[in-house]
C-alpha cells in the first residue's frame, strides 16, 4: 500500500486537463473492478450453493451435489466486502465529479445502476441478518446473489449502451486509452486492492468458521448440561 | 487538492475501521470458543472425578 501511494502521488504524472484530482481515478477504478470481482464470486458461490431441489418422484441423478455451507460463507463474505468497495466507489466518484463536472451527482446510467447494485447487496445482507432460519436465509440470499449479478453486467456495459455523463471505458480487456505510466500505476493499484480483497476474504471466512465452532461448542455444552440435569 | 485529500482519507479510514471491527469480532469469537471448550473440559473432568 505504501508503494501504491508512492506510485500514485509521486511517480504518476499529473494529468494535463484535470490536474491532481485525476489521481482519484487510481483508487476509484480498481475499487470498482474489485467490487465486480466480489459480486462475480457471490454469483458463482451462490450457483454452487443452490442444489437442484429434490422433488417427490425425482431420481437421485437430478441432485447435482449436496448443499455445502462453505459456498454460502464464500458468497456472504464476498457480498459484504463487495458492498464496502461499492460504497467507496459511490463516495470517491462524486468527490471526483464535483471539481470536474461541477456537480456531486447526476442520474446518469452508470451512476444510477451502481446505486441500484449497492441497494441490491444491502438487501442481500439485510435478508441474511433479519432471518432466524440460517439455511433458508442462505437459499434466499443465493437467489438474490444470482439475480443481482445481472446488474453487474448492466453497470459494466452502461457507458456503452447509454452514452450519458459518465466517461466511456478507458481501460478494458482490449482497450488502453491511458498513458503507459498511468496504466502501470492503475494496474499496481488494482493488484493492491486485490490483495486487500484476498486478505478481507480470508478474515471473514475465518470469522464464519469461528461462528460455526461457537455454535457447535454451545450445542455440545447445552447437551452436556441437560444430560447432567436428567442424571 | 482538498477533493483528492478527501477521497483518499475517506477510503483509508473506511478500510481501517472495517479491519478494526472484523479483527475485534474475530478475537471475541476466539475467546468465546476457548471459554466454551474450557467449560466443557471442566464438566468432563468433574464427571470423571464423580465416577472414580
Amino acid at each position: 500500500m505504501i508503494v501504491d501511494m508512492y506510485l500514485i502521488f509521486i511517480w504518476a504524472p499529473t494529468e494535463s486537463v484535470m490536474g491532481h484530482v485525476q489521481r482519484i481515478f487510481y483508487i476509484h477504478v480498481p475499487m470498482a473492478w474489485t467490487a465486480f470481482l466480489a459480486f462475480s464470486l457471490v454469483f458463482l458461490a451462490s450457483l454452487f450453493y443452490l442444489p437442484v431441489r429434490k422433488a417427490p418422484g425425482w431420481t437421485k441423478r437430478w441432485m447435482l451435489w449436496e448443499r455445502n455451507p462453505m459456498w454460502d460463507a464464500v458468497a456472504s463474505s464476498a457480498a459484504e466486502i463487495g458492498l464496502i468497495f461499492t460504497t467507496l466507489v459511490l463516495i470517491t466518484g462524486p468527490i471526483w465529479a464535483k471539481p470536474i463536472w461541477g456537480i456531486w451527482w447526476t442520474w446518469d446510467a452508470r451512476l444510477t445502476t451502481t446505486l441500484v447494485l449497492w441497494l441490491i447487496y444491502v438487501a442481500y445482507l439485510m435478508l441474511r441478518s433479519y432471518s432466524n432460519n440460517r439455511s433458508q436465509a442462505g437459499v434466499y440470499s443465493a437467489v438474490l446473489g444470482i439475480i443481482g449479478f445481472i446488474d453487474v453486467i448492466i453497470v459494466y456495459r452502461a457507458v456503452d449502451w447509454w452514452e450519458t455523463q459518465h466517461q466511456r471505458l478507458v481501460v478494458s480487456f482490449d482497450r488502453f486509452d491511458v498513458a503507459s505510466d498511468m496504466r502501470v500505476v492503475l494496474y499496481f493499484s488494482l493488484f493492491t486492492f486485490l490483495v486487500l480483497f484476498g486478505y478481507l476474504m480470508w478474515q471473514l471466512m475465518s470469522i464464519k468458521q469461528l461462528e460455526i465452532s461457537v455454535k457447535e461448542a454451545s450445542d455440545q455444552l447445552s447437551m452436556s448440561r441437560s444430560r447432567d440435569t436428567r442424571g | 487538492m482538498p477533493y483528492l485529500f478527501a477521497a483518499y482519507t475517506v477510503t483509508w479510514v473506511v478500510f481501517f475501521v472495517y479491519l478494526f471491527f472484523t479483527s475485534r469480532r474475530q478475537n471475541e469469537l476466539e475467546r468465546e470458543v476457548t471459554a466454551i471448550r474450557e467449560t466443557l473440559d471442566n464438566l468432563d473432568s468433574s464427571k470423571n472425578d464423580e465416577i472414580l
